[in-house]
């Protein structure tokens, strides 16, 4: 049996009455990429607070390397590294300093977190600013230094919440390269997103958080086929959006559908045929007023 | 690596305060303009006493080694209230979810911003005191004498760094953190630092001689000028350890609960 990273079982969180994770069940098999997809408010962060022992869950069990998240939580915190939404990185120093207390704060000797903080600067393009203090540095740059020091040491598990947004396409592409890198050096990666394509290029498994609840996980590929072959897409004539209609593609289904619009909807409303894509499965299942019909 | 990873490779509670000491330390020479303010004005206050308000106070011109120990409590007062400041500002930042998500003792963060606190008040102390001496105080204090008020300075500073860092984890913002500091800055008006208690009207002379600066002041006094000290040390000792130990409780337990809820 493949050993697993991440085990969450009946999970529930609560902040006063708002129900913000109802019953998570997951599964990250270990060195593997996992994406979770949701919308704001879906309880992502939440759920990664949780995981890397920063909140603590009402009920159920969330263990990460077979260590509980409650009562193990410095061994959890052992196996652990996390990039969070907001850049965990220290204004008042310059980034060579970031770099070099969390590696004295790692285990690591002061020459070595000197040659490690210099390799990494190096690494992520911050050997300009590797002077200068964070609070003058762009977003990109402190993301960038947010991972850095997320990377400092070898950990066997990568929280990233949202690490993408926010980024120019080029930025992006060179995170992602990154994130492929430490899968291929046996890392597993548990990243949140919002960006569905994110999730195909990267994921091998990933599941759909919505109000709290998973409510679908998968390969992105059996994500896709859950909702069809092929994609009727029905927009006004401002191009907003009206319905998403799943399809085979074949004459015979789309006659029956066109029968079935033609009474529902007026003449001017546009129509594209074209391949399903993770926005769609999406959208069909955290978006239920978009209702998508079975093929 | 793809073996369990259970090893708790915790870094020795030494190195880790070590590490939050001296970037506390580095946090303290970078913010100029806070070293620049905490050493300015208890010095201004003290001109502004001695030679403003002083001839007013006490004619006999000899007021100088009245207000200076009160003087050197209001400065460490103000000193270590910029450790509120400095608290609520790495709670509010993002750093500090990275510190509490590896396998160290992640409060001593809070320990090295007090460390820091109490080496940059005790340097302010040494430069009012210095000050004091150039208009005109003239203390009558032996060795240890002075060894005796340094100790009470110190454990005051570290009392009240500690209370400042704790209402720094309560607020829940930086100036937040700062406005409710400023309260406890109006401490020592209150108190025979700059006036002898019995000159109060009788209501506020009871807050005056029972609020824990009034035996502190008197204890460095007495060490310092040679007034009589009477029980002022066992109450002044009694007071900041008192303060210590509920503001080291309630920092702890804030700094837990902090954790728990977001």
């Amino acid at each position: 049996m493949t050993e697993l990273a991440v085990q969450v079982m009946a999970l529930r969180k609560a902040y006063g009455k708002q129900v913000v994770l109802d019953g998570i069940e997951l599964a990250v098999p270990a060195g593997s990429i996992f994406a979770l997809l949701g919308p704001n408010g879906a309880g992502k962060t939440t759920l990664i607070h949780i995981l890397t022992t920063l909140v603590a869950a009402d009920e159920g069990v969330a263990r990460v390397f077979g260590c509980d998240v409650a009562s193990e939580k410095n061994a959890v915190k052992s196996a652990i590294s996390l990039t969070g939404q907001f850049a965990a990185v220290d204004e008042m120093l310059t980034g060579e300093e970031n770099l070099r207390m969390i590696g004295r704060l790692s285990g690591l000797s002061p020459s070595q977190s000197r040659a490690r903080a210099a390799e990494l600067l190096t690494g992520f393009d911050l050997t300009a600013a590797a002077g200068k203090r964070v609070k003058t540095y762009s977003g990109g740059m402190r993301r960038r230094l947010d991972l850095a020091i997320s990377l400092v040491v070898d950990r066997p598990i990568l929280f990233l919440d949202e690490p993408t947004t926010g980024l120019d396409t080029a930025s992006r592409r060179a995170l992602w390269d990154i994130i492929l890198s430490l899968k291929q050096r046996g890392v597993t990666i548990f990243l949140t997103t919002q960006y569905l394509e994110e999730a195909d290029q990267l994921a091998d498994t990933a599941a759909v958080i919505s109000g709290g609840r998973i409510v679908a996980t998968g390969t992105p590929g059996e994500l896709k086929s859950r909702i069809g072959t092929e994609v009727l897409e029905l927009r006004d004539e401002n191009d907003g959006l009206i319905r998403l209609i799943a399809t085979d593609g074949t004459l015979q289904d789309l006659r029956q559908i066109m029968n079935d619009l033609s009474l529902s909807f007026p003449g001017n409303t546009k129509l594209s045929l074209r391949k399903p894509s993770m926005d769609d499965v999406f959208l069909a299942l955290t978006a239920p007023e978009l209702e998508v019909a079975a093929p | 690596m793809t073996t369990p990873y259970k090893a708790v490779q915790s870094v020795s509670f030494l190195t880790t305060n070590a590490v939050f000491i001296g970037r506390s330390i580095r946090l303290s020479l970078r913010n100029v303009e806070a070293l620049l303010m905490a050493v300015i004005l208890p010095v201004m206050l003290m001109l502004l006493f001695t030679y403003v308000f002083g001839g007013a106070i006490d004619t006999t011109g000899n007021y100088v080694n009245y207000v200076v120990p009160g003087i050197i409590l209001l400065c460490a007062g103000f000193g270590s209230s910029s450790t509120a400041v400095n608290v609520a500002e790495d709670m509010t930042n993002g750093i500090i979810d990275r510190f509490r998500t590896m396998p160290i003792t992640s409060i001593s963060v809070i320990t090295g911003h007090v460390v820091a606190s109490v080496a940059r008040n005790l340097l302010a102390t040494g430069i009012v005191i210095g000050v004091a001496y150039l208009v005109g105080f003239r203390p009558t204090g032996s060795v240890m004498d002075w060894l005796g008020a340094l100790g009470v300075i110190t454990l005051f500073i570290l009392a009240f760094t500690w209370l400042f860092a704790a209402i720094g984890l309560a607020s829940g913002n930086p100036s937040a953190a700062s406005g409710y500091g400023f309260a406890l800055l109006f401490l020592p008006y209150i108190s025979s630092a700059f006036v002898p208690t019995d000159t109060m009207p009788t209501w506020l002379r009871g807050v005056a001689d029972n609020q824990p600066i009034t035996p502190v002041i008197e204890t460095i006094r007495g060490l310092l000028t040679g007034t009589p000290i009477d029980n002022s040390a066992w109450l002044a000792a009694g007071w900041c350890v008192l303060l210590l130990l509920i503001a080291i409780g309630w920092s702890i337990w804030t700094f837990r609960r902090k954790a728990a809820r977001r």
